[in-house]
């Protein structure tokens, strides 16, 4: 079992945990994600780490309820134990010097973005941070992120804050303006990151996307994770989480992420129903 | 001149029920029957069963013991090689091992020794296992990565020479491919609990969740203080045909069905989390072990006609022979000489067939076995909606990706002796599918023994005033 140590409510749609996990605080580096299990009927999911502590021994993640198992683990509070937590898994990103970076998070990606927007600037890069939601409260990490950004672009659908619109609108602001990046890193929901390597095509800026499809074992065993990358077959757990995104093949990883999608939808409906049962 | 007494029978669950239940196939032998088969032992002076075998069971001494009602000395004399009977008793191919080799095979049918081995450690399951005498502690540590039946045969060797062993496991549950692997109907989870209990009574510690080459590496674990490493970690990558559509939704890799399956009960979803998707026509490529394995689960969890899709004759099939006639006795119906061309989808991604060619064997290969080649004018579609691709699998790379030093084969195999399972690192020892590519239980529980013979002997001779100076 490993215990919760701390959680926060950053944003009303999404929680956040510390998990005591010293052999995985130890090692992690950006861009690896950890397997966790909630409990003992519980599925294997993967979840990027969002930030960790070698010194007090705790890894960080957020996660959005959306289906049974975030819910589930939605629910559990500092002092409550999930049964596995297995990692670091994936490869670290890669983190060069490239000039200036720009690194654009949607969703969970904000906080999983973190981590490598953080590795980038340490390694001399000029950061420009785009992060966007629905609106104002819905922003994750924005203080952290404006921490370490040497700029900070953000967008809301409702225009409560920054600039109204979608995170890629942000982006496309930037490269209509002409202005030169070496580097685009994309994190966040998959039709999110398809669009923002759409945009970059035409410009030739090289775009980093993190992968999360449907995942079991992370350790290389199932093949669930499979994508078609640059026209070869890679393993997202082993060979990846990062990407080139003009090579990923968006429309099959779309579709294979629409796999389980009924049977999410009973396992979700029949822990509701159960939830209010007991309420 | 009276005939020899025909073998026992396995009592087995009818066809029919059991195609549709997860509950073990095969039933076991009554002490009657037991007594009656081992009775059928000549007890040879030279007995070549036990050549047959890579761990060399005490076959004529456990099955004498038996014959003559002594269960307790039976089961003394199987565990003296055998760590893990009760699994080797179900899975191996004895057939082809120390059956192959029975005197009796040549002039009839050799003697069910797997059936034996399964029913004395099945007694002693029964009775409470005892744990043997252990030598005296050395408190020299060894680090095992991987708990299948390699790593748990090292283990087990280790602590009863008196090591301290730790066995270091990725997934959340030991067992390896017994856990995530062999369906429970041809292995029941209790029975494998059971036997990693009796490793862990040796003084062996399990650590689940542990990654090496991850979570730790192999030279941290010298520098946390163990002295030898036995890497037991399996095969890992599943392989894919190479064939057009192989990414389409409903094509999986068995180890990905199996691991749905097995490793997180998805047949009792939605009691469990972790769905499984399975369609009603169901093709599985291959004819192995694991494919036998698919192809009976998609049945059980209601498949109406599961295919098996095979290049080579049946002559060829490498599947267990026990396993190959349960799969027919259960209605798993076989395209033999059969190689699939392309996967066939719908425009939302789905699976609906399977481009097949029909192949003829020609000149025997590297192998040994003749090849298939395509037989012109010979494709057809075969209707389906679900792939299940069981060609094998390549070694795991987080290991050898992470350990500078560790020599790898050129398709990843990690590089060791064939009789130690020493590889290029000094202290650093591998056995199993991780060395040798997709094999059997048996053979992995092999290399595991030779590796604690030479582990230990390692350890003995380096006296530990030396300890300091080698690492």
């Amino acid at each position: 079992m490993y215990r919760i140590v701390a959680t926060e409510v950053p944003t009303p749609n999404s929680k956040l945990f510390m998990i005591d996990a010293p052999r995985i605080a130890r090692r992690a580096k950006a861009g690896q994600f950890v397997v966790i299990r909630v409990s003992e009927a519980g599925e294997r999911i993967p979840l990027t780490i969002a930030d960790h502590d070698p010194e007090n021994g705790t890894i960080t993640i957020i996660v959005q309820a959306i289906g049974k198992t975030t819910r589930k683990l939605s629910e559990l509070n500092a002092g409550d134990s999930v049964a596995d937590v297995v990692g670091p898994l994936g490869l670290a990103t890669e983190i060069e010097k490239y000039g200036t970076v720009l690194c654009i998070g949607g969703g969970f990606g904000m906080a999983a973005m973190f981590p490598v927007a953080q590795a980038f600037k340490e390694a001399g890069n000029k950061l420009i941070a785009v992060i966007g939601a629905r609106n104002e409260s819905l922003l994750l990490w924005e203080d952290r992120m404006r921490e370490i950004a040497d700029e900070m672009l953000i967008t809301t659908d409702d225009g409560s804050k920054g600039r109204k619109g979608m995170v890629i609108d942000a982006l496309k602001d930037v490269l209509a303006e002409g202005r030169k990046l070496d580097l685009v890193v994309a994190v966040g929901p998959v039709i999110m990151m398809r669009a923002v390597a759409n945009i970059t095509r035409p410009y030739g800026v090289k775009t980093m996307v993190s992968l999360n499809p449907i995942m079991i074992d992370g350790t290389g065993m199932c093949g669930g994770c499979r994508v078609t990358v640059g026209g070869e077959q890679r393993f997202v757990c082993v060979h990846g989480p990062d990407f080139d995104g003009h090579e990923v093949a968006w429309d099959e990883l779309m579709a294979r992420l629409t796999i389980y999608q009924p049977e999410e939808k009973v396992a979700l409906e029949k822990y509701q129903c159960e939830a209010c049962k007991s309420a | 001149m009276p005939l020899k007494p025909e073998r026992q029978p396995m009592p087995v669950q009818d066809p029919g029920v059991r195609a549709r239940n997860f509950d073990e196939v095969a039933l076991g032998y009554s002490p009657e029957q037991a007594q009656a088969e081992a009775s059928r032992c000549i007890q040879c002076k030279k007995p070549t069963c036990r050549m047959g075998c890579p761990v060399e069971v005490e076959i004529p001494q456990f099955i004498k013991h038996l014959r003559d009602g002594d269960l307790p000395n039976a089961v003394k004399a199987l565990k003296s090689k055998n760590n893990l009977p009760a699994i080797c008793g179900r899975v191996c191919p004895q057939e082809t091992q120390c059956e192959a080799q029975c005197i009796l095979a040549k002039k009839g049918t050799s003697v069910a020794i797997g059936r034996l081995e399964r029913f004395v450690a099945d007694w002693e399951g029964s009775q409470g296992i005892t744990v043997p005498e252990l030598l005296p502690a050395t408190g020299r540590k060894v680090a095992i990565v991987g708990s299948g039946p390699a790593g748990l045969t090292a283990a087990a060797d280790l602590a009863r020479l008196g090591h301290s062993v730790t066995i270091f496991e990725a997934l959340h549950v030991p067992g390896g491919v017994l856990s995530y692997g062999i369906p429970p109907f041809r292995l029941p989870r209790d029975v494998t609990r059971s036997e990693i209990d009796y490793v862990r009574s040796l003084g062996v510690e399990i650590q689940t969740n542990w990654i090496v080459g991850k979570t730790i590496d192999v030279e941290e674990m010298f520098s946390e203080g163990f002295e030898a490493v036995f890497l037991g970690t399996g095969a890992g990558l599943p392989q894919f045909m190479g064939v057009p559509g192989e990414n389409l939704n409903g094509v999986f890799s068995a180890n990905e069905f199996l691991v749905r399956v097995n490793l997180m009960k998805a047949y009792l979803f939605p009691e469990y989390d972790t769905p499984v998707k399975i369609g009603k026509r169901v093709a599985v490529i291959g004819a192995g072990n694991v494919a036998m394995d698919a192809a009976r689960v998609s049945l059980r969890l209601g498949a109406e006609q599961v295919t098996i899709v095979y290049r080579r004759s049946e002559a060829e099939i490498p599947a267990r022979h026990e396993e190959l006639v349960n799969a027919r006795e259960e209605g798993v119906a076989f395209k033999l000489l059969t190689a699939p061309t392309r996967v066939l989808g719908n425009e939302k991604g789905w699976v609906v067939g399977l481009e097949c060619q029909g192949m003829d064997l020609g000149e025997p290969d590297a192998s040994g076995r003749r090849r298939p080649v395509p037989k012109p004018g010979s494709e057809f579609v075969l209707d389906t909606d679900s792939v299940i691709v069981a060609i094998g699998t390549s070694p795991n790379p987080l290991i050898p990706q992470s350990t500078k030093g560790l020599k790898t084969g050129k398709h990843g195999t990690i590089v060791a002796d064939e009789s130690t399972g020493a590889t290029s690192m000094e202290g650093v020892w591998a056995g199993g599918d991780a060395v040798t590519g997709a094999a059997t239980v048996i053979s992995a529980m092999g290399a595991g023994k030779r590796a604690a013979a030479a582990i230990h002997e390692y350890l003995i001779s380096r006296t530990p005033a030396k300890l300091g100076l080698l690492r």
